[in-house]
């Protein structure tokens, strides 16, 4: 038993003193993170990167510290969906369906609770998931040449685009922003420079952590500084918390059928968790039929989309590390933090780092079980944070925006462009441009281009050779009805409208 | 009809243009691939320029701007991180944290009183995490001051 072996050596490394004591800080990090409104996954990890830098940890231990931040910061936005009915990040807005009515119905702690069971099984079937699939992709990985490569990624910004966002031509402009930001700089191949306009800060390229935080961070803020005035106060009391063992029972089937549509829908690349999440409540809800009560407030309409939600966020670990190619934003993120701390996910990360992948999957189990022990009997104290102040937080998340990227490189020039990412994002989202492909052509658009010129190396300028192997010709075609499909989809997938009071 | 998207539609194409315009005027060097440093750009140029012939030709609905008053709030945030920006070296980590976190939350909050103890709060709490727990280089005061 390969996967045995591999996982005692994964244990060995995640289970010292200091790793778990990393995975406990990042687990209750990320449940505040995903909790509070305005801070999600993505931006939570974004922000913290920089400082998990500056702090000098290794790759094993930041990488466990911010994993268990992403998932922690998954279990966490429930807790604003149920008490608040505001998603406390995108793929916890099914959660606000049924999780809202049964909070109002004097039901929270029960609602809160079998969430957070759902959560827990949803990210541990997809863990396992993840230790059985990422070993056998990363075997066809393998035969993956330069054309394989550029098809990949086009396979990644297709589907990103045609489902993540409303409109193909504006996700397709972000994607070639993204991708024209990272031309910025020397030249992999030539050592010439490209597009610095003689700005020596723009000789080394424009470091991914700043568009990162920006778009991610510091636009929220100017979201939210629009929305002055619409603050939230928590809707509904908490009473004592006692487990529901008969819904947890009856709706346990639900939490394995959403686990497993969950895990699914994470491992396509662009797809991610909302998806996820979107997909797993409404298979739900056409299997339980008209008489099954989805959306007045019953268990399985709450176990439903926390355990899609959290397998999906395993499923897109898959991708992200075998292929070196996110399945989602927060997943963009931590390939930034990969990036960061010099590993180059992809097949050979499975036999030349072991340790970091096994060591990595042992912290997603550990975090797991610490994340259920966290947000059941200890789910009054996160309730407590939400009672922070914007006016607050607001302000202190920027301020940790800003000493994050000033301490990496201690310029001016950065925070500049952070703050001008920042404005640009909040322009973006306003007028619908997505920001996600924008981050993944930064991350990917090195290697992207290094994979086109290659193969154009290799077939000496013939671009018939981009889609010459079958993997090649198949990914290209999944890249394409990926970007078309949803055209033609969207009006059959339409999300279900949030409950309003 | 002139929409957002139109508009903004326009200014992508444009930028395009200018993107596509100064790749042509890398540079190229002796070692040089069948591709060059040229192609790659010109491409995603090209790409982002049929994006916004799209954006000008099929616009969407009209965005919901924020009013007048929410945009001069945005306008002032954008400049007290530009200052932010600018005073983090010279002055030191709590002044600037100090005025720049208390502007932020009056922007957010609208509360004076608040404003001001979330400013002072926030940049010596923040300052204490990030020198002492975290142990980052930062500077409390400008140098010379003391």
């Amino acid at each position: 038993m390969d996967i045995l072996s591999n996982l005692a050596l994964g244990f060995s490394i995640a289970l010292s003193p200091w790793t778990l004591m990393l995975a406990v800080i990042g687990c209750f990090l990320g449940t505040i993170i995903g909790a509070l409104p305005g801070l999600g996954p993505s931006n939570g990890v974004a922000i913290l990167i920089p400082l998990t830098f500056s702090l000098g940890l290794d790759a094993t231990s930041a990488l466990v510290l911010l994993t268990s931040v992403y998932y922690g910061a998954m279990y966490g936005g429930r807790i604003s969906s149920i008490l608040l009915n505001i998603p406390g990040d995108e793929p916890a807005l099914m959660t606000t369906l049924d999780g809202y009515p049964m909070a109002k119905a004097g039901r929270a702690g029960d609602a809160l609770v079998i969430s957070g069971v759902a959560s827990f099984v949803g990210a541990f079937l997809a863990t396992i998931g993840l230790m059985l699939l990422a070993p056998l992709l990363s075997r066809v990985a393998y035969q993956f040449g330069p054309a394989e490569y550029f098809a990949l990624y086009m396979l990644a910004f297709c589907t990103l685009g045609g489902l993540a966002s409303q409109n193909q031509a504006k996700a397709a402009f972000a994607a070639a922003l993204g991708l024209a930001i990272a031309t910025i700089g020397l030249d992999n191949q030539t050592g010439m420079p490209r597009f610095t306009f003689g700005n020596l800060h723009l000789m080394d390229g424009v470091d991914f952590l700043v568009p990162l935080v920006g778009l991610f961070a510091v636009s929220e803020v100017l979201i939210y500084i629009e929305n002055q005035g619409k603050s939230s106060s928590l809707g509904v009391k908490l009473e004592k918390v006692t487990i529901p063992f008969r819904d947890i029972g009856a709706s346990f089937g639900t939490m394995i059928r959403a686990s497993f549509t969950g895990f699914v829908a994470g491992v396509l690349p662009g797809a991610g968790a909302s998806l996820g999440s979107f997909l797993a409540y409404m298979t739900e809800k056409s299997f339980a039929g008209k008489n099954g009560g989805f959306g007045t407030g019953v268990p399985r309409g709450i176990a439903a989309p926390e355990a899609g939600n959290n397998a999906a966020a395993g499923g897109a670990l898959v991708p992200m590390l075998t292929l070196g190619v996110p399945g989602s934003g927060t997943t963009a993120v931590l390939l930034a933090l990969l990036m960061t701390l010099n590993i180059t996910p992809g097949p050979t990360l499975f036999t030349d780092r072991p340790e970091v992948v096994w060591g990595l999957i042992a912290a997603l189990l550990i975090a797991n079980v610490v994340l259920l022990i966290m947000n059941v009997p200890m789910v009054k104290l996160f309730v407590h944070i939400l009672s922070v102040p914007p006016g607050l937080l607001l302000p202190g998340v920027m301020m940790v925006s800003f000493v994050g990227i000033f301490s990496l490189t201690g310029s001016y020039f950065d925070l500049l462009l952070m703050t001008g990412f920042g404005v640009m994002g909040y322009l973006f989202r306003k007028i619908g441009v997505p920001t996600v492909p924008i981050i993944l052509g930064i991350l990917l658009g090195g290697h992207m281009e290094d994979a086109l010129r290659r193969a154009m190396i290799l077939s000496d300028g013939d671009v018939t050779y981009l889609w010459s192997s079958p993997i090649a010709i198949g990914l290209w075609a999944a890249a394409i009805i990926g970007f078309i499909a949803p055209m033609f989809l969207r009006p059959i997938l339409k999300r279900p409208d949030r409950v309003i009071d | 009809m002139l929409r957002t998207d139109r508009i903004f539609g326009v200014v992508v194409i444009l930028a395009a243009l200018a993107y596509i315009a100064s790749a042509f005027q890398i540079r190229t060097s002796f070692l040089s691939d069948p591709m060059g440093s040229k192609s790659f750009p010109i491409l995603l140029g090209v790409i982002a320029i049929l994006c916004g012939a799209i954006m000008v030709l099929k616009p969407d609905d009209e965005v919901e701007w924020p009013s007048a008053g929410a945009f001069l709030k945005i306008a002032f945030a954008t400049v007290t991180m530009i200052g932010y920006a600018y005073s983090l070296k010279p002055l030191g980590f709590l002044l600037p944290t100090a005025v720049a976190a208390g502007i932020l939350s009056y922007l957010i909050a609208g509360r004076a009183l608040f404003a001001v103890l979330a400013g002072l709060g926030l940049s010596a709490g923040l300052f204490l995490v990030f020198k002492y727990a975290l142990g980052l280089g930062l500077v409390a005061f400008p140098k010379g001051l003391f």
